[in-house]
């Protein structure tokens, strides 16, 4: 009993120290040359083009739900004109970050942890390096890049695809004035919580990456391996983008407002 | 300065014929509590051939990825091409890397690439060679392994045996001066393993490539080191049995249990009366 504790707390601290070891490469690497700019851009297309439809239309319901169930709330204050405002502060400061995110884990974080697996459990990482690529440099700065760049840019775009899943909602269930409803939106909205809506992709893009790639590259164990980092990847990956929403907004709270 | 003299004398040393390029000196190795290598200790000549042999497990590829350092030792001492390489940083062995070159078990080719990018990828992504001669380069070494017509598809769309052609390709398109084979010629058939054979054969006594071989096929490994390639005055390449002293640049080596069990010239193994050694061969 004691010995297995004491096993579980070993390979914990392996696994957080190894984590710390390669995002810190990879921030390294991502400053110093050489660049495959190649692999960027087509990590770019593939990351941020590649996720655009489940972010969008995950958007759009959210925003939509969102403006049934608060109208329905707001109508027992008679306030039904200010879901806007509910549903513009809710999608930029929490749900467009963190249902971005969590769908970006699903889709990103575990195809990433997938190739990197299996380029693992079949030698090619070795490969690489034989041939004298870094595989940090190769496979995760283009990733990380990718994720950190593209999070913020799709989140913005789920808020607004949102807000206008609500607009729906208001002018056609709801029968609020479209007029009302957008100044509504405008009106309640600080640049603070533009800020807060930004940075926590941000932090939520580079997250996702570095986790995904260092389960990937700890795989072992051949193909059920690549298939226990992916279940890896994904719940970790989730965990960490709902755990770091939490301190990001205690965080952002206190220097931002 | 004083390190500039050393790695000239270092390289003045291994121009000289009869340079050691690699050398284990008591590399020992174990996974958990699982020793691979007890006590392993060698020397590869420049320009010779060291064929290993060993039962499936016995450490073969794993002593294959200590010399390109992808997997470290736990003890012992690893010289390549003059560098002490279990001192080196992953960042400095990348220079000791350029001269290796490894073809893979299970060939290990990239398989979001074509065959073309596999094969020339150190050119195309680590050198600054031109395009063009990148291009060159790529087919010569694809038209020497007779794979021309297959340039633009990708390793999946490839059968085993042209796959592990393609691996070889692409170890020895940038001309590494030392090749380590890791079942190069297993699951040929019989006539394409000659091709690969000759290729070994080739490599080594036109360019002056020093090679490690390792494979479960006798076969092979007698033919590569009973056979030797000479330019004729035609210009044209022929293979033939090796003369008396060029059949002793290749010698054997068996693991069994993480030692050396035998070491040796192919008339040596034939002629030697370890009974182990003997249910090995028949
Ligand atoms: N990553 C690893 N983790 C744990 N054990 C390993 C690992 N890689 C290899 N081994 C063990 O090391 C031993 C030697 O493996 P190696 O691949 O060197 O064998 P080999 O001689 O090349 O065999 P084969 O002829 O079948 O290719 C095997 O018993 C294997 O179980
Ligand atoms: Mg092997």
């Amino acid at each position: 009993m004691f010995q297995a504790i004491e096993r579980w707390l070993k390979g914990a601290a392996l696994e957080a120290q190894e984590y710390v070891r390669l995002t810190m490469a990879a921030v390294r690497c991502t400053f110093t040359p050489p660049i495959y700019r190649h692999d960027v851009v087509e990590q770019f297309d593939l990351i941020g083009v590649g996720s655009l439809t489940v972010v969008l239309l995950s958007g759009l319901f959210t925003g939509a739900a969102l403006a049934m169930q608060t109208g329905l709330t707001l109508d027992r204050f008679g306030a039904r004109p200010v879901v806007g405002q509910l549903v513009s502060i809710s999608m930029i400061k929490e749900l467009g970050p963190v249902l971005t995110a969590l769908m970006l884990t699903g889709r990103i974080g575990s195809g990433i942890a997938a190739e990197l697996g299996s380029m693992v459990v079949t030698d090619q990482i070795n490969a690489l390096r034989a041939l004298g690529t870094d595989p940090v440099r190769k496979l995760v700065v283009p990733r990380l890049l990718a994720g950190f760049c593209m999070a913020p840019v799709l989140t913005a775009l789920a808020d607004f695809v949102g807000i206008f899943g609500g607009w729906v909602v208001a002018r056609f269930t709801l029968q609020v004035n479209s007029g009302v409803y957008w100044s509504s939106v405008t009106n309640g909205l600080y640049m603070q919580d533009a800020w807060m809506g930004l940075i926590k992709p941000l932090v939520f893009g580079f997250l996702i990456v570095t986790i995904a790639c260092h389960v990937g590259l700890r795989t072992a164990g051949g193909t059920a391996g690549v298939g226990k980092s992916t279940t890896v990847a994904v719940v970790a990956g989730s965990v960490a983008v709902i755990a770091a929403d939490f301190f990001v907004t205690q965080l952002l709270a206190t220097l931002l407002y | 300065m004083v390190q500039g003299s050393e790695a000239q004398t270092a390289k003045q040393i291994l121009s000289e014929t009869g340079a050691p390029v690699v050398m284990f000196d008591r590399v020992q190795l174990a996974f958990d509590d699982k020793v691979v290598l007890a006590d392993l200790s060698f020397t590869l000549i420049k320009g010779h051939t060291k064929i290993i042999l060993g039962a499936s497990g016995s450490g073969k590829s794993t002593a294959l990825k200590i010399i390109t350092w992808l997997l470290k030792a736990d003890a012992g001492v690893v010289w390549v091409n003059g560098q002490r390489v279990d001192q080196l940083t992953e960042h400095e062995m990348m220079s000791v890397r350029a001269d290796l070159g490894m073809i893979f078990q299970e060939g290990a080719l990239f398989d979001s690439l074509t065959v073309r990018e596999n094969v020339g990828y150190k050119l195309y992504e680590e050198t600054a060679m031109p395009l063009e001669d990148v291009d060159r380069r790529v087919e010569e070494v694809l038209g020497f392994i007779g794979l021309i017509e297959h340039a633009d598809k990708m390793p999946s769309e490839l059968s085993g045996g042209q796959r592990r052609r393609v691996a070889i390709a692409r170890a020895m398109a940038f001309k590494p001066s030392i090749l380590l084979y890791d079942e190069a010629t297993t699951g040929l058939d019989p006539i394409t393993a000659t091709t690969v054979d000759d290729e070994i054969i080739k490599l080594r006594d036109l360019e002056g490539v020093s090679s490690i071989v390792v494979t479960h096929q006798l076969r092979d490994a007698f033919y590569v080191a009973t056979h030797m390639a000479e330019r004729g005055p035609d210009g044209a390449v022929r293979i033939m049995p090796a003369s008396g002293d060029k059949a002793e640049e290749a010698e054997f080596i068996m693991l069994k249990d993480g030692l050396i069990c035998f070491e040796g010239t192919a008339e040596e193994l034939r002629r030697s009366a370890d009974p182990y050694l003997k249910t090995f061969l028949s």
